[in-house]
């Protein structure tokens, strides 16, 4: 399912579609051949570590920056080199760029002043934005005598106000604290969903990324890594590096070796063999052992599983509705495991040994 | 105005020691102390000068006088032409200068700068020079055929206009400067990002952004426009008179100290007024600065 939203080539119903987009500075490929198409009423995240590219490209769905190659078409029209004025795309910037000199209604009606909307239409439509994003009373204030939250509204209200073809949303959440951020996450979110907009959103945040996509482009040097869904990305990352990207990992590397029944093992630093789902990979890969964290189970005496590892905890982090444990199985591996609170919490201590196992199906192979 | 002048020399004295320990104020007492002492009592004394022997017929002759009311309106509408060539002149150099290359603005504000390593009367010479009947710039303009007559440069109103604003060109300019360079780029991309053409940008955005140095700017040109002598008594020939040149004859032809003074007052009121004035016009548009 994965490979065939990736791979599919733009579809009607794409609003926003990249082909083969390049963009050099001097020796440096700061964007190295891009291809994606964003559908209609999707919210897909570009997601990546800074130096990615992914600002870069977003400036290139904008205008503000012009790729050395490619074509980004918006709703099947070709924008590529149109001015960023002419795109009729609603962008949130990082830290909201709200005109200080102006009322919240004032920067709210910025944009369809700009497409000379009848001044009565002006005021209703900034009337009922204003009302969706729950600041219609705060019509007549200056930027600086909000909140963050509201500031962060208005720039929202702002650029969704003219019925853009794409929104485009550049890490919009840095500045907030994080129970705000939560909170902003859900109502961008609701926004989005309700006005039935497309929505392209950059991130390096990997939680923002799962709990607001419908899909996510992890992006690594000037490439999209993998492209799917939130669960695709978390549970099948493509290669090491998304592995390692998004969520918490434990990753080993080893090698493969088949044993006479044709089950698959991967052996691992110490000559260590483990049990790994069977896969592409054949005889003698390198590949990376991947074990999320939550996924190994504590085994009572007698329990069994595909692979069981003993070891000590060596540290004990309380993180809310979950715990984590740093077990240590011998001098050069660790496993970090994480149980709900409701579960362990409490009941295992730093020195304690514990005997944890996992089963293939537990586990996910990646090149390196 | 008549408070500090009384006993001058105790209070500073005595703030400075007793704030020695509290950080800013004793910092800045020093140069208030010298303020007090070399500015403020002196102007405090030369305007007790206008009222002497309790009269304000000095103030009367001032304000009624033909000759004086028109100088001083006259001086009001130099200082207002000073101010809008200055102005239309200096925004946009404030603007290259804001956002040129290091290079290009380092080069710019050697330009700019230059004549201020030169007297002012050392300038105002060369302004006659260069503007005279076979000055350089007439007998160019006559050599390569623009004109036939020799344009009337010196020794009038453009003469003057000319002279001042090169003086005062700087003094619009850093201000102006100053408030464009921390203008947020960001904004303008966001403002052509939601639709905006590079002229609504500029008149809804950048104009309204920087206007707080466009009225620092004029209010300084303005203000150091209309207390201006040498420039405007040998660029104008004794044709375009200023307050200030009818001040210093008060003084040194007539020795009448009591006038002069009321005269004095009477600009730096006209100056204050056209800058409450000025404000005000602008006040709903400076609200969020």
């Amino acid at each position: 399912m994965l490979t065939k939203t990736a791979t599919r080539a733009p579809p009607a119903d794409a609003d926003l579609a990249l082909s083969g987009i390049v963009r050099r500075f001097g020796e440096v490929t700061a964007v190295a051949g891009v291809d994606l198409a964003v559908h209609r009423g999707e919210l897909v995240t570009i997601l990546g570590p800074s130096g990615s590219g992914k600002t870069t490209l977003l400036k290139i769905i904008a205008g503000f920056e012009l790729p050395d190659e490619g074509v980004v078409r918006l709703k099947g029209e070709v924008i590529t080199f149109a001015p960023p004025a002419k795109r009729g795309i609603g962008m949130v910037f990082q830290n909201y760029a709200l005109f200080p000199h102006l009322t919240v209604e004032g920067n709210v009606a910025f944009p369809l002043e700009m497409r000379s909307v009848p001044r009565a239409e002006i005021r209703k439509r900034v009337a009922a934005v204003l009302q969706l994003v729950g600041l219609a009373e705060f019509s007549a204030r200056l930027p600086r005598e909000l909140s963050g939250g509201q500031q962060q509204r208005v720039a929202l209200a702002r650029s969704v106000v003219f019925d853009p073809g794409l929104l485009l949303l550049d890490e919009p959440f840095g500045a907030l604290d994080r129970k705000l951020r939560e909170q902003m996450q859900l109502e961008v979110k609701r926004l989005q969903r309700r006005l039935g907009l497309t929505a392209l959103f950059v991130t390096h945040d990997q939680e923002e990324a799962l709990v607001l996509s419908d899909r996510i482009a992890v992006m690594s040097e000037g490439r999209i890594e993998q492209l799917g869904t939130p669960e695709e990305i978390y549970a099948h990352p493509a290669n090491w590096f998304v592995a390692d990207f998004v969520g918490e990992s434990n990753l080993f590397r080893g090698r493969i070796v088949a044993d006479d029944s044709g089950r698959s093992f991967a052996l691992i630093g110490n000559g260590v063999r483990i049990a790994v789902p069977k896969s592409s990979f054949v005889d003698g890969n390198d590949v990376g052992v991947l074990v999320r964290p939550e996924r190994p189970r504590l085994l009572a005496d007698g329990e069994v599983a595909d692979n069981v590892a003993r070891g000590r905890i060596v540290e004990v982090v309380y993180v809310g509705e979950s715990v984590k444990y740093r077990v240590r199985i011998d001098a050069a591996q660790e496993i970090l495991v994480r149980w709900p609170f409701r579960e362990r919490g409490g009941k295992l201590a730093v020195g304690d040994d514990i005997t944890i196992g996992w089963d293939v199906s537990d586990m996910h192979l990646v090149s390196t | 105005m008549s408070a500090p002048a009384s006993k001058p020399s105790a209070l500073p004295a005595r703030r400075l020691r007793r704030s020695e320990h509290t950080g800013p104020l004793a910092f800045a007492s020093l140069p208030l102390a010298f303020l007090l002492l070399l500015f403020l009592v002196p102007v405090a004394r030369l305007m007790l000068l206008s009222i002497e022997g309790g009269t304000l017929a000095h103030y009367e002759r001032a304000l009624t006088d033909g000759l004086y009311v028109r100088v001083l309106l006259g001086t009001l509408e130099i200082g207002l032409y000073v101010s809008l060539i200055c102005l239309l002149l200096g925004y946009p150099v404030a603007h290259f200068l804001a956002t040129a290359s290091d290079r290009w603005a380092t080069i710019g504000f050697v330009f700019l700068l230059l004549p201020f390593w030169t007297s002012l009367l050392v300038r105002t010479y060369a302004w006659m020079v260069l503007l005279g009947r076979n000055g350089v710039v007439n007998r160019f303009l006559l050599e390569t055929g623009v004109i036939s007559q020799p344009l009337p440069l010196l020794y009038n109103m453009s003469g003057v206009l000319i002279g001042m604003v090169h003086v005062l060109l700087p003094f619009m300019v850093f201000p102006i400067y100053s408030i464009m360079r921390r203008v947020d780029s960001g904004l303008l991309l966001a403002a052509e990002g939601l639709g905006a053409t590079s002229w609504k940008i500029f008149q809804r955005i950048y104009l309204p952004l920087t206007l707080p140095g466009v009225l620092a700017g004029t209010t300084l040109v303005f203000i150091l426009s209309i207390g201006f002598y040498i420039t405007p008594a040998l660029l104008g020939g004794g044709r375009v008179l200023m307050i200030a040149v009818l001040i210093e004859k008060q003084i040194r032809e007539f020795l009448n100290w009591g006038f002069a003074s009321a005269l004095s007052v009477v600009l730096l009121a006209a100056a204050l007024i056209v800058y409450a004035a000025f404000r005000r016009l602008m006040q709903s548009d400076l609200r969020w600065s």
